[in-house]
């Protein structure tokens, strides 16, 4: 099936102007007579959820915190971007979109991209009226840093807090319509299926985490905002409970998942230091700017740092790689995630790494300080150094930061259209839960812009031209749809729990993991992939003979809300597989070995891979169909990326 | 190293509770606590045992989602959130008391999970600028001070996590609450809903339950995030101007 992205015709400049004027409006007093579900409260998720009660409409929100001020978008650190050129220093709408698009190797949809552009400059001013804190200069105007893959100075950025202080914003104005009734709070509450009637999304069916309580609410729209699933690795840089169980019985439903194999691996996380590691804890691009990436050029040297014969400081600077700025003169330090974390992975695979796994590279700071002082250095990365000396024990003012890539972002998400549809009528995906404008690779601080685009300017506007199509009648949560799907989530929690088997949860997460990193990780081949699919459906089929889940339903039960978010990685780690085995290509974050050029950079095949592959739900235990959504670039031209 | 724990158990809110001993053995000093805590619940698994209920997420010192009263100290003996404490700061053979926040506004949910829906209510009263999505002024038009945004920041980076009140002999919650006046009182932004936000907020506050200010200091100091006294004063001076030209006095 060739999917239909809705793209308005017009001058990429003009389509999302002239699209909103075309777009239905529902009648300010009607409003009040539709309720919209927003699963997930995070940037995304509580800036739609506020901005659409500021619109009239009533809004149920849900999260499986214990407040919607914790959703994981609260730890983004590094910051946002926004095409404001305040820097003048060429930036622009168009140049944004441009990064982006080549940021994502070609991989996004170019109206989406330029929409995400030309609304990335209302959320810096939108942010700074709730108060937002945002760094200044001296002259009480904005600063701004730079980021990878751009060459313009286009970050806001609130120390190492962004994510805080943007997320705090929008659940302020959450909790103003919260206070004005028009916003009802589920805090502590798991969406467990989406209800549809007549393919149309209708309501859906929660779990309340303290009482157990199976519960369903009706809904004129849904929108999942529920984050991105990074977790299917165990070991990633997001919070323990992001999961993609909201998304994944969506996509059982009917929702077609998009490009699920782009996961994005970040080069500067502080390395694994045991077994016992829980999660990996990332230390923010905006480093890069200015610690220096290096190894020792050989391996003999390496192998000492390792044994603590010698110390970082001991090896000379003629006796340093600086691979970063060897290979990639124009942009150094700052090249693109993916670029940077392959080669650090090369530099490690040839035996340079410098930790006792041999996994990590020097992140140095050295010459940053004596250009421009510690105090000024404290003062753009103070919470970072502190946190990785709280984790590492080390000081990174004195000695360098050893950092190596980990699991961060998940660029593939549910299929959307440009109005941010599924492909179920009536359900919506926004911020990194959809795959929209990223391509198979996220530049940094785009993730921020995109979650609040998606939820402050573009579902305002989207959701209108739906509902006004909508009878005011709600279902009645007694209706069958409703239900049985109660019925069927009642079933799966009494199966999980009634196994009693012998292996915990987690045991079967860190085995799923592993095989997701070594087969589906940095870089992939077919005889890879070929062999993981095969042991993805051996752990299944253990998982659901032998998994132990402690404890009843009608409880806080951390074990069964585990259970089942594992249960949905293990199948979406299928998905992603067999995605990265289909695309016979390398491009961005996802690098086949057998296609590479002969400088070992990823070899794109535009002629039969420039299309979104969206993944259709066939039914349990059955392959999942590809349906393809070709990419027409008609403002930019293909390039092999380079970065030299 | 090994360590015996000394656990709160509390099956409900219903439940009286009480401690149950646990000892663990091969503990690494890398690990962070709870990483501590993730063994010993693997352990209980394996012995069919319940697991011990703890609140947690991003576990990189955050969201505010941690807690834990540890050897009598809200988040452990580091000015730091629980996550972010690594077992290099207990030594071998060590017992360590892990309780959960005790404060009647925080009503305990099972074992070491509180309630403290009691602080999104306080933001519901008045935490925010009252402005709608869209049709804003640019975001330079109103330049600010760097010294006045680094100290609004400051005031901003408070993660709601209860510790101020743990740590507060009267279950005061008036760290928490004044940052956030304090963070608005400062911005420009900030100025239309200036007095009706202190009232407000405060009259929430002290609805909720939570206790009066003796002016102890346990807060700041157990404050992971260093939320500075100067905020308390603030939000005092706020609040009593507030009402004294009030219209609903
Ligand atoms: C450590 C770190 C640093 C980052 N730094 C940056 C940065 O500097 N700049 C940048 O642009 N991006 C950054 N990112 C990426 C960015 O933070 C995220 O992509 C973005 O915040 C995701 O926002 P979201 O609203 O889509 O989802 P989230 O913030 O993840 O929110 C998900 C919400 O969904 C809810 N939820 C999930 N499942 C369910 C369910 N089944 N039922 C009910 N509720 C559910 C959760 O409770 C939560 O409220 C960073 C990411 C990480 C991990
Ligand atoms: S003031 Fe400090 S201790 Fe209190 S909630 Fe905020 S961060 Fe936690
Ligand atoms: S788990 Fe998020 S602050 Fe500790």
């Amino acid at each position: 099936m060739i999917l239909d992205s809705k793209i308005p015709a017009g001058s990429l400049a003009e389509k999302w102007t002239k699209h909103k004027f075309n777009m239905k409006l529902v009648n300010p007093a009607n409003k009040r007579k539709y309720e919209v579900i927003v699963v997930g409260t995070g940037l995304a998720g509580a800036s739609a959820a506020a901005s659409l009660a500021e619109l009239g409409y009533n809004v149920k929100a849900f999260c499986f915190q214990d407040s919607p001020r914790r959703a994981h978008s609260i730890a983004a650190q590094g910051g946002i971007n926004a095409a404001k050129n305040y820097q003048n220093d060429g930036d622009s709408v168009f140049r944004l979109f441009y990064d982006t698009i080549k940021g994502g190797d070609y991989r996004s949809r170019e109206a989406n991209v330029y929409r995400l552009a030309e609304v990335s400059v209302s959320i810096i001013d939108q942010c700074v009226a709730q108060g937002v804190p945002f760094a200044r200069e001296y002259g009480g105007l904005l600063a701004n840093r730079s980021f990878g893959g751009a060459q313009v100075s286009r970050t806001f950025y609130a120390r190492g807090q962004t994510g805080q202080q943007l997320l705090l914003g929008a659940y302020s104005a959450l909790s103003r319509q919260v206070a004005n009734g028009k916003v009802k709070l589920y805090p502590r509450t798991e969406m467990m299926d989406l209800v549809t009637v007549e393919g149309k999304a209708r309501g859906i069916v929660t779990r309340n985490l303290i009482t157990g309580a199976i519960e369903s609410h009706s809904a004129h729209a849904v929108l999942l905002c529920t984050g991105g699933y990074g977790n299917v690795f165990f070991l990633s840089t997001n919070a323990m409970g992001s999961n993609v169980t909201a998304a994944w019985r969506a996509h059982k439903k009917g929702a077609f998942f998009a490009n699920p194999c782009y996961t994005q691996i970040h080069p500067t996380c502080i390395p694994v230091s045991g077994d016992h590691q829980s999660k990996l804890t990332l230390m923010s691009e905006s480093l890069r700017n200015d610690g220096r990436v290096w190894v020792p050029k050989t391996i003999e040297l390496a192998q000492k740092l390792r044994k603590r014969e010698i110390l970082p400081r001991d090896i000379k600077d003629e006796d340093r790689d600086y691979y970063l700025e060897r290979r990639y003169p124009s942009f150094g330090n700052l090249v693109p995630r993916d670029v940077a974390s392959r080669n650090a992975k090369y530099v490690c695979d040839e035996g340079r790494g410098v930790n006792e796994t041999g996994e990590a590279v020097f992140l140095d700071f050295r010459d940053a300080i004596s250009r421009d002082g510690e105090d000024l250095i404290s003062a753009k990365y103070g919470n970072l150094f502190d946190m990785y000396q709280q984790i590492t024990g080390e000081n990174p003012y004195q000695t360098p930061m050893k950092i190596y890539p980990a699991v961060h972002y998940t660029m593939g998400g549910l299929w959307v259209d440009y109005h941010l549809m599924t492909s179920v009528p009536g359900l919506y995906a926004l911020g990194e839960a959809n795959f929209s404008d990223h391509g198979a690779n996220r530049l940094g601080a785009s993730a921020l812009m995109q979650g609040l685009a998606d939820g402050y300017f573009v579902i305002p506007y989207t959701i209108g031209n739906y509902l006004a199509g909508m009878p005011y009648d709600k279902l009645p949560v007694d209706h069958e749809a409703f239900r049985s799907a109660e019925k069927a989530v009642k079933d799966k929690i009494q199966k999980l729990l009634g196994i009693k088997g012998k292996k915990t949860i987690d045991d079967f997460h860190k085995r799923l993991g592993k095989i997701m990193w070594e087969y589906c990780g940095m870089a992939r081949n077919a005889e890879g992939l070929q062999k993981a699919i095969g042991l993805i459906q051996e752990l299944k089929k253990e998982f659901w003979k032998d998994v132990k889940v402690l404890g009843d339903n009608e409880e806080l039960n951390l074990s069964l809300e585990k259970a089942h978010r594992v249960a949905d990685f293990i199948e979406l780690g299928e998905l992603m597989v067999r995605d990265a085995l289909h695309r016979n290509e390398s491009c961005g974050g996802h690098f086949r070995d057998e296609y590479q050029t002969e400088e070992g950079e990823a070899l794109r095949d535009d002629e039969n891979f420039a299309y979104v592959a969206a993944w259709e739900h066939k039914g349990n235990d059955v392959p999942e169909e590809l349906n393809k959504e070709i990419l027409e670039f008609e403002n930019v031209k293909l390039t092999q990326r380079s970065y030299k | 190293m090994n360590l015996t724990l000394k656990v709160w158990r509390q099956k409900n809110n219903a439940d009286k509770g009480s401690f149950n001993n646990y000892t663990l053995t091969g503990i690494s000093e890398d690990m962070s606590f709870l990483e501590m805590l993730d063994v010993l619940n693997e352990e209980l698994s394996e012995k069919n045992e319940d697991p011990v209920h703890f609140d947690h997420d991003c576990r990189e010192g955050i969201c505010g989602m941690c807690s834990l009263y540890i050897n009598g100290k809200p988040h452990g003996p580091q000015q730091t959130t629980t996550c972010q404490l690594h077992m290099r700061s207990f030594k071998d053979g060590d017992t360590i008391v892990i309780e959960p926040w005790r404060a009647s506004a925080f009503p305990v949910v099972k074992d070491l999970v509180v309630d403290r829906g009691a602080f999104d209510r306080i933001i519901q009263a008045g935490g925010y600028v009252s402005v709608n999505t869209g049709g804003v002024p640019d975001a330079n038009e109103i330049p600010i001070p760097k010294r006045i945004a680094d100290e609004a920041f400051d005031a901003a980076t408070c993660i709601g996590c209860g510790a101020c009140v743990a740590a507060c002999k009267n279950a005061s919650a008036m760290l928490f609450t004044s940052a956030k006046i304090s963070q608005l009182a400062m911005l420009p932004q900030g100025q239309v809903e200036r007095k009706e936000r202190a009232e407000q907020m405060v009259a929430q506050m002290d609805a909720e339950g939570f206790g009066a200010c003796t002016n102890t200091g346990a807060c700041s100091a157990e404050c992971p995030k260093g939320i500075s006294l100067t905020n308390i004063a603030r939000m005092n001076r706020e609040y009593f101007s507030a009402v004294a030209s009030s219209e609903n006095v």
